[in-house]
């Protein structure tokens, strides 16, 4: 499925300065179609400068950055068209009603429409779709929080975008609402080929969402693959425990599935509740970005040394 | 169907549906009928005074002053208002989001305003008219004349309060925009003849579209003995028309660059940034 001759999204050297402070410093990666891409880091480590930068609202310092073949710096409403975007604080359109904006909204993308992909999205499908249909008719103001949300979520593809971006999309979600969610996500990007940028703090979320996880930190990418890549790359080992004649075994190893295929061998039916464990996306998550800083500060130092 | 057809109409549809808004809002509602309901109590205690010079009722003659002036507030003050809310709240981020959407957005304000304009003006003049038989003495003529000052009454402010707008970098600082607007009310002749005021006050207000859409509008409205207590004691239209061309030029030239500026400065981050220096201030 991969084409690396053409990623939906291109980054190369993308350096962003706002008077002498650098808030990124060489960003480089890809996304390619259909693939749902989870942009991890902490605050501040640049994670809305580079969206922002990827959607056309803010330009760059330097570096080559391509979004659906086009420069986001000269995207036209043709390649505006293509693109859906849900930002972190909507509170837009308070006085008009779910149904009535969504069509609104929606109007925009017709001239857009393809045989192959008909835009927009029709208001009722898609209301059905995020689960707002009893509130349809509803004043925007009057949405709970995860409501709201999820609206927005509409508003995004209404248009059927290529490329969508959701910039901590279940903030305020409760459980089922995330599943919902989570569930259309993966709708988007398998029947539609959507290709989806997301930032999440939410870990769990990358990693059930997400086919590949980028780490930025302090302005680089600090980690570049899917989660069980990442996990592997990082702690290497896996637990692996079970339990023989009521007694319970934890054991480490770098090669977990021939350490298990030689318990069974030597043991047989006598090993019970057996478990494998790789490191979550958390544990890799807070080694990364916790050796990251560590290396930033030792740079920083080296820095102020050399400045005395 | 072309895009920018498509956004020019859906533009319109948007503008009808935020008129049909601040209709069926309570709180926008009341706050026309207030405004009404004050400016008619006014004239009531003026009903007996009279125009100096003339036996002409002075409540009838401020009628069409008001209404200039509500013009000028409004395409100044609303228009540069609903941009600094709009950006505030993210309705332009998401016009800026939407393919052609800032047209959209464009159009549908100017409908929206240009509407609001209108349903203002007859709010105040409809219950003038049955107060008042000197209005409109000329039947159509006097209509189709206070149509076009408020044609250009419309072109003269609407760009260059969405210029002023886009200056704005929160609905708070609107009030920079409301009180010398205030002011010129008091000096442009809206509740008392110009000619009242000392010489070097009637110059300052005759460089201001207010005075001359007051002008205008007493020129369609009252009867041409009113004239008299005007400078020059003339209705002078081609001033008028010259005026209110110069401050449309000015806004026209203005508008679409300061808009396209500060549409460029939207992003997410900056909306997230005024939410919450607006959160810290009510907190």
């Amino acid at each position: 499925m991969r084409d690396p001759a053409a990623p939906v999204v291109g980054v190369r050297g993308l350096r962003m300065r706002y008077g002498s402070n650098d808030v990124l410093h060489g960003v480089d990666f890809e996304a390619y179609r259909g693939e749902v891409v989870g942009l991890l880091g902490p605050n501040g480590a640049g994670k809305t400068t580079t969206i922002e930068i990827l959607e056309g609202f803010r330009m760059r310092s330097a570096g080559e950055v391509s979004v659906l073949g086009v420069d986001p710096a000269h995207g036209g409403e043709d390649w505006r068209a293509r693109l859906g975007v849900v930002l972190q604080s909507w509170r837009d359109h308070g006085k008009w009603r779910v149904r009535e904006l969504l069509a609104h909204l929606g109007r925009y993308y017709a001239p857009y429409s393809t045989p192959a992909m008909p835009r927009p999205w029709d208001a009722d499908e898609l209301i059905e779709a995020v689960g707002l249909t009893e509130h349809a008719h509803k004043k925007l103001k009057q949405l709970s929080g995860g409501q709201r949300r999820r609206l927005d979520v509409a508003i995004g593809i209404v248009g059927r975008p290529e490329l969508l971006f959701l910039d901590e999309p279940t903030a305020g979600f409760d459980p089922e609402a995330r599943r919902e969610f989570h569930d259309l996500v993966h709708r988007l990007s398998d029947e539609l080929d959507t290709t989806i940028l997301l930032t999440t703090h939410d870990l769990d979320e990358a990693e059930k969402l997400a086919d590949r996880i980028l780490i930025l930190n302090g302005g680089r990418i600090i980690a570049d693959g899917s989660a069980d890549a990442l996990s592997r790359q990082i702690s290497g080992e896996a637990e692996v425990r079970w339990s023989m004649g009521g007694q319970r075994f934890v054991h480490s190893t770098t090669e977990a599935t021939k350490y298990v295929y030689d318990l069974f061998k030597q043991h047989g039916e006598a090993v019970a509740d057996l478990e494998v464990r790789r490191a979550s996306l958390e544990d890799t998550y807070m080694t990364l970005v916790h050796r990251a800083e560590a290396g930033g500060e030792t740079e920083l130092g080296l820095q102020e040394a050399g400045a005395r | 169907m072309n895009a920018k057809t498509a956004a020019l109409r859906s533009g319109l549809t948007r503008g009808w549906i935020e008129f049909k808004q601040t209709w069926t809002n309570r709180d926008d509602v009341v706050g026309q009928f207030v405004f009404v309901a004050l400016f008619l109590g006014t004239l009531f205690f003026m009903r007996n005074a009279t125009l100096p010079g003339t036996g002409f009722s002075l409540g009838a003659a401020t009628v069409p002053g008001v209404l200039g002036a509500g013009i000028v507030f409004n395409g100044l003050n609303s228009a540069a208002g609903y941009l600094a809310i709009d950006r505030e709240d993210g309705t332009l981020l998401r016009a800026k989001a939407t393919p052609n959407g800032m047209l959209g957005y464009l159009v549908g304000k100017t409908t929206a305003l240009a509407m609001a304009q209108v349903t203002g003006i007859l709010l105040v003049l409809v219950p003038c008219l049955f107060l008042f038989s000197e209005l409109a003495p000329d039947g159509v003529w006097s209509f189709l004349n206070l149509l076009w000052v408020l044609a250009l009454g419309l072109v003269a402010t609407l760009p260059l309060g969405a210029a002023l707008g886009s200056l704005t970098n929160s609905p708070r600082s609107i009030a920079l925009i409301t009180l010398p607007i205030m002011g010129l009310g008091a000096i442009s002749g809206i509740f008392y003849p110009i000619t009242a005021l000392p010489g070097w006050v009637q110059d300052i207000a005759q460089v201001f579209p207010m005075y001359w859409l007051g002008l205008g509008m007493r020129s369609a409205l009252l009867p041409d003995g009113a004239v008299i207590v005007e400078i020059g004691q003339s209705w002078r239209p081609l001033p008028t028309l010259a005026v209110l061309v110069g401050w449309s030029v000015i806004g026209l030239a203005l508008a679409p660059v300061l808009l396209r500026r500060m549409a460029r400065r939207e992003a997410g981050s900056s909306v997230a940034e005024r939410r919450e220096k607006a959160m810290q201030r009510v907190g």
